[in-house]
């Protein structure tokens, strides 16, 4: 679905992104854990078409998208869900969630923006109760939802979460994880970006490690999460304490 | 009959994806975790940011086993040693031996890599595995057993030695498939003919064998004396144990685990690769391994890479079965020529295994080299006439294959000095 190779980017004179070599395989999650500054933002911006790749191969469905502006991504099917959520806030809900339904106009599919509401509706029915409430009244959970519910209005392919689970509370961030999972079950295919690597390598099926602009690690989840260094770099266990008890 | 079907089967784009992936986050790994790959990569000017393509790996430096000697014990690894749960060390006959470690992944790894060698080979979990493999240091019989295991077979840790018991064993266990070295295969091939016990009181139905080069006339041997199927496998400490590559049922060449592991073919005299489809010393980088990660390391393995698909469906590439050592190599008028070529061309022209010896001389600068073959024991005229023919076929055929000349001689049965009991192989008269 995802093929991205080499890929280098930054801002000003600022190399951020080193030869990032990856992929995403159609139906796949797959999350990219790292510490704070080492780029997975970046990486999303970059493929995105937010900040322009200095060199390097994003191929989307096989085709070339490292030189297309953002709404032609989103309107091939990438859609980012961006970090902090970046909703609008004196808009209400309803409004944000239609916003993100403008490549289906586009793509003359105006006929199914009615049912694809329903359809986020179902997925987050806290987002139906509060449609005529201005988004910037909602909790940091809600507006997460809302932020997903707006990206999945464009009906993407991919959809990119850029730390969906920041600053949220335990349990809503167990709900958010749990919406990721359902729209791999209903046919999507998710890159997560997170901090919280612990919860992200739960729900995906592989991992990239990003450190310094650089992957130094990948596996499937599931070796990620045994590997130790990956332990003790960001999943927040201090494998010494525990070895001197 | 996969094991890993999603894997074996890889389509060769996302294949070559996933390793440039491995290869460049390995890269990453050991430039930041070990010292000798860093002033390694240092001194010659080379950061892992600049491989960005498959073939950028020919600007990186070989390892070779001395560089593994010369860092003993542990100064190749690439994990601190508490995430290291395994420790073997290569069989080294001389000097300090190369120490190798395994983190819980790479057992995990090894033994699914294992596991689809004996997948290939016939195993299920179905069937009782006896292990004729040295458990210790050796990576064999752990490396056979865990992936046996992990297939979900009946394993039987034999071990090594006791041939009669190892016989019994196998009798009233009732083994399904034999793992050890050829030459063991061929030595209880013998013991149960002398103990005079029946083939078809045995349940034996698969043989997987490895840790030493063998011949298809071996194979041949083995499998009509134990009535199996026979496959040859492949691995070395170094970068992994036995797991690196296997045969399958096909027997037509061992199939490369190219998820992990990536190969080149190169000139040992030159170490520039080869032309496709031609032999030289196998060169290996893993591209998954945790805690012992090797780049381009020097098997000394001889071999080629097969063209063509197999008809398993497996799409990583075969490699011929490992024909000698670079060691052996010989460098006749600056063509690199190995014995094995000139013995496995004899024995297949002459058929089972005469005797042969190669003397090289140099004369007015000029290297000459002749192969003596010990010609069977045929009375009168038609055996003259016969080995006229047969030199002159072995003949054509060395120089087709070696792309030089060579005189061949047939000469009367054990007239080859045996001195040393075995005729030696090359005489070398160069003053060099």
């Amino acid at each position: 679905m995802l093929r991205i190779k080499n890929l280098e980017s930054g801002y000003g004179r600022l190399k951020v992104l080193k030869k990032v070599t990856m992929h995403i395989g159609a139906g796949e999650i797959v999350t990219i854990i790292g510490a704070n500054g080492a780029g997975k933002t970046s990486l999303l911006r970059t493929v995105s078409g937010l900040i322009p790749a200095r060199s390097g191969e994003i191929l989307f469905d096989m085709r070339d998208v490292g030189k297309l502006p953002p709404e032609k991504i989103v309107f091939l099917g990438c859609s980012l869900v961006p970090e902090g959520r970046q909703v609008f806030a004196p808009m209400t809900v309803k409004e944000n969630i239609l916003l993100g339904a403008y490549p289906q106009y586009r793509r003359k599919r105006g006929d199914q923006v009615r049912a694809d509401l329903e359809r986020v509706y179902g997925l987050f029915p806290r987002l139906r109760e509060r449609e005529r409430q201005l988004a910037g009244t909602l909790s940091g959970g809600e507006q997460q939802m809302l932020a997903i519910a707006r990206a999945l209005m464009a009906r993407p392919k991919l959809i990119m979460m850029d730390e969906p689970s920041m600053g949220l509370a335990p349990l809503i961030i167990k709900d958010i994880f749990s919406i990721v999972k359902r729209l791999r079950g209903e046919g999507s295919t998710v890159l997560l970006v997170e901090q919280n690597a612990k919860a992200a390598l739960g729900i995906a099926d592989r991992g990239y490690v990003l450190e310094t602009g650089r992957i130094i690690m990948e596996g499937t989840a599931e070796d990620l999460l045994s590997n130790r260094e990956v332990q003790r770099a960001y999943l927040g266990r201090d494998l010494d304490a525990e070895e001197s008890m | 009959m996969y094991w890993e079907p999603d894997k074996e089967c890889l389509d060769r784009e996302e294949l070559e994806q996933l390793q440039l992936e491995r290869l460049q986050s390995t890269l990453n790994r050991v430039y930041a975790h070990v010292p000798f790959y860093r002033k390694k990569f240092d001194s010659l000017g080379i950061s892992p940011e600049e491989i960005g393509a498959l073939s950028d790996i020919a600007r990186l430096p070989f390892t070779t086993k001395d560089d593994v000697r010369a860092n003993y014990p542990y100064g190749l690894f690439a994990v601190p040693l508490r995430e290291v749960v395994r420790i073997h060390a290569s069989s080294g006959t001389t000097g300090t031996v190369a120490v190798v470690g395994y983190t819980r992944n790479d057992i995990k790894m090894w033994s699914n890599l294992v596991a689809r060698v004996l997948t290939a080979g016939g195993v299920t979990k179905d069937d009782v595995v006896q292990i004729c493999f040295g458990y210790g240091l050796f990576t064999g019989g752990f490396g056979l057993h865990y992936g046996a295991e992990r297939v979900g077979a009946s394993v039987i840790p034999a071990s090594i030695g006791n041939t009669a018991r190892q016989i019994q064993i196998m009798k009233d266990f009732k083994t399904t498939a034999l793992v050890s070295t050829p030459s063991y295969a061929m030595r209880i091939a013998n013991t149960i003919r002398e103990m005079g016990i029946s083939v078809s009181a045995l349940s034996l139905k698969y043989g997987l064998f490895g840790a030493e080069p063998w011949s298809e006339g071996m194979r041949q041997e083995i499998q009509d004396a134990l009535g199996i199927v026979a496959t040859d496998n492949y691995g070395l400490s170094e970068v992994l144990g036995p797991g690196v590559s296997g045969e399958c049922r096909e027997r037509n060449g061992l199939h490369i685990h190219e998820d992990h592991f990536l190969v080149e073919v190169v000139d040992p005299e030159t170490l520039r690769p080869v032309p496709a489809g031609q032999r030289g010393e196998l060169v290996i980088t893993t591209l998954t391994k945790e805690a012992f990660p090797m780049i381009r390391y020097r098997t000394r393995d001889l071999t080629r890479l097969l063209p063509d698909a197999c008809p398993c469906g497996r799409t990583g590439k075969r490699m011929s079965r490992v024909v000698g050592r670079t060691d052996d190599m010989l460098k006749i008028r600056g063509v690199n020529v190995f014995p094995s070529q000139i013995e496995s061309l004899i024995h297949e022209i002459e058929g089972g295994g005469p005797q042969y010896q190669i003397v090289i001389d140099r004369k007015e600068a000029l290297d000459e080299a002749t192969v003596l073959v010990e010609a069977d024991e045929v009375a009168g005229y038609d055996r003259e006439r016969r080995k006229g023919g047969t030199a002159d076929t072995i003949r054509k055929r060395l120089a087709h294959e070696l792309g030089i000349t060579v005189d061949v001689k047939l000469v009367g049965k054990n007239t080859i000095d045996r001195s040393e009991g075995k005729p030696r192989r090359v005489i070398d008269n160069r003053k060099l």
